[in-house]
């Protein structure tokens, strides 16, 4: 009898399920099923796991003991709202984006009808309230915290992440809002300070009780018991595994790097601290665990924007890219000739190459009486060990490695702090969300499934 | 009813040059302000941390090593963010290096975030009552 995990993915296109064997620690099976959110859920979801069973001998295995993700109905949306845009308004962005949320609108200062009315309209899931130092500002945080709770026709949840000091009375504030408020500790409790796992805590709480429900997919809970955590929750959870191990065994700082159809993602598991003689003047500390996500670099939504780079960057384009594009105009296609391939790498090339340089820190160099002095925005991957791609554009190309190479250092933009001596891998088997999802319940096993099926390239 | 205004002093970042900001510090005081000094090498946080303590009027920052654009970057938005937006900042010395243009110098401040802005050689009793005059406005009495 085999000792099997199911490890759900609900997607916005596609249910995805693999079974592991726990005992050999390896995949023996994997399905999937278009998803059904609009319609109902189950129906995708059931499909995916009929045709699971149908190739596996489940045994006695409940389907209740499954671990899911989603990132279906549009994933976690997020507005942040802070006081001062490079504070805690990033503050906020960032700590959603920690959280596994899509970040669909930012707004700083006192907000005014228009924006309120205009987060209406966005009708986010969740809604990041931050603002003022403790015992900082309490007047903007005070002011936008009245505007949220006055508009009675926004029903988004919102987290309250600021000023300790404003918390009765913006307790008061939203005692008969109509939206579910959460109140958690500030993400920004000092300048130089950021303290996002509190808030982390608040939102997954939050995305299982309230946000699943408002989004129609609470009824795959039925069926999978309980826990579903954001998509991007669960390959943050891979990553940091992989990069500290269980005991110190791990593979060291690294960057996942997750081409979609949408949006490419970065992660950085890295201090990213500056080198001996460079100095820093951020605003805001960078997280260890950072995750940008480029919405304007998708591979299939943003064709446009990636050719225009590619050009600007001197990438020959071949005219016969316009039928290319056009395959690839549904976001699920797969690439069906040579031209296609071509085009898919160089669509996925520039997706890395750029996404990457806006993740990493920049060089800036000021003179003084003593000197140059060099100073680091942001974190220096430099020293970064490992870069790993996964995402349809990466994994299905042909040469992956020609791909990830974007990833690192370039001698022609000597400013831009990307890895330099680092090794490549592949997520060949889409193992990394799965794994992050093993991670919850078994990170040693997670770690030898990752092991087994990154191939460095 | 009238209040004891206060006044937030130091050098920041790097610079060591004392003279100044004690002169200055001395100046204040006996003008009877509540003279807070940090003294030397004050980080630009600690500015910031002080005038919250003490709910001070105004920053006075001396800087006399040419480095001060770069250490007082974003000091502004800190402040706001902080819950002083409201404090008066001011800031003398030599600011920037190989600039003489001090009308330039002061642009750059201002745009930094900073009310008054001063040349190394300035006459202390003008800034007194520049000070008497921004507060005024802010509707603020000084006692004695």
């Amino acid at each position: 009898m085999m000792n099997i995990q199911l490890l759900v993915d609900l997607g916005s296109t596609f249910t995805k399920v693999v079974a592991i064997d726990l005992d050999a620690v390896e995949i023996i099976s994997r399905t999937q099923a278009p998803s059904t959110v609009d319609v109902d859920v189950t129906i995708g979801l059931r499909e995916a796991l009929n045709k699971i069973s149908d190739a596996v001998d489940m045994g006695s295995l409940q389907v209740k003991d499954s671990l899911a993700c989603t990132s279906a109905a549009g994933g976690l949306r997020v507005v942040s709202i802070g006081l001062v845009p490079e504070l805690s308004c990033e503050a906020a962005t960032r700590t959603a984006l920690g959280a596994g949320a899509k970040v669909i609108g930012h707004y700083s200062y006192e907000l005014t009808r228009e924006e309120v009315f205009e987060i209406r309209e966005l009708s986010p899931d969740l809604i990041l309230l931050a603002g003022g130092t403790n015992g900082g500002d309490k007047r903007v945080i005070t002011h936008n915290a009245k505007m949220l709770a006055d508009c009675r026709s926004l029903e988004s949840c919102i987290v309250v992440a600021g000023n300790k000091a404003a918390r009765d009375d913006l307790g008061e504030i939203f005692k008969n809002a109509n939206q579910t408020v959460r109140f958690t500790q500030n993400i920004m409790p000092d300048i130089g300070i950021l303290n996002t796992d509190p808030c982390h805590k608040v939102i997954r709480e939050l995305f299982l009780d309230t946000i699943v429900k408002a989004k129609g997919i609470a009824n795959a809970k039925t069926i999978l018991g309980g826990v579903l955590i954001p998509t991007p929750v669960a390959v943050l959870t891979a990553a940091r595994l992989l990069a500290a191990g269980i005991e110190g065994d791990g593979l060291g700082e690294l960057i996942v790097i997750d081409a979609g159809g949408a949006t490419t993602d970065v992660h950085s598991i890295a201090e990213g601290s500056p080198a001996e003689g460079v100095v820093t003047l951020g605003m805001l500390p960078e997280p260890y665990v950072k995750r940008t996500v480029e919405g304007d670099l998708g591979v299939r939504h943003n064709m446009d924007t990636l050719l225009r780079l590619a050009k600007e960057r001197g990438i020959p384009i071949n005219n016969n890219f316009h039928e290319g594009i056009e395959a690839f105009s549904s976001i699920s296609a797969l690439p069906q000739n040579e031209t296609e391939l071509n085009l898919d790498m160089i669509l996925a090339s520039v997706a890395v190459e750029v996404a990457t340089e806006r993740h990493a820190g920049k060089i800036e160099v000021f003179y003084s009486p003593a000197g140059k002095i060099l100073v680091q925005h942001g974190k220096d991957l430099g020293n970064v060990k490992c870069v790993i791609g996964t995402g349809g554009p990466i994994v299905f190309s042909a040469e992956p490695g020609r791909v990830l190479r974007k990833a690192l250092y370039s001698a022609e933009k000597p400013d831009i702090l990307k890895p330099k001596h680092s090794k490549l891998y592949v997520d060949k088997e889409y193992i990394l969300y799965a794994a992050g999802l093993l991670a919850q319940v078994d990170p040693g096993r997670a770690l030898t499934l990752m092991r087994k099926y990154l191939k460095e390239c | 009813m009238q209040e004891q205004i206060t006044v937030i002093t130091g050098t920041v970042g790097w610079d060591a040059h004392v003279i100044g900001t004690k002169i200055l510090s001395r100046t204040l005081r006996d003008a009877g302000f509540k003279t807070v000094e940090l003294g030397i090498k004050t980080p630009p946080g600690d500015f910031i941390k002080a005038a919250q303590e003490t709910n001070a009027d105004v920053i006075m920052i001396s800087s006399l090593y040419g480095m001060a654009e770069f250490d007082l970057k974003g000091f502004k938005e800190k402040c706001i963010e902080s819950g002083i937006g409201d404090t008066l900042l001011y800031i003398g010395g030599m600011l920037a290096v190989g600039k003489h243009d001090f009308k330039e110098v002061e642009r750059k401040f201002k745009e930094l975030g900073f009310d008054r802005v001063y040349p190394q050689e300035t006459d202390l009793s003008e800034v007194i009552q520049h000070l008497k005059e921004d507060l005024q406005r802010k509707g603020k009495r000084i006692s004695r």
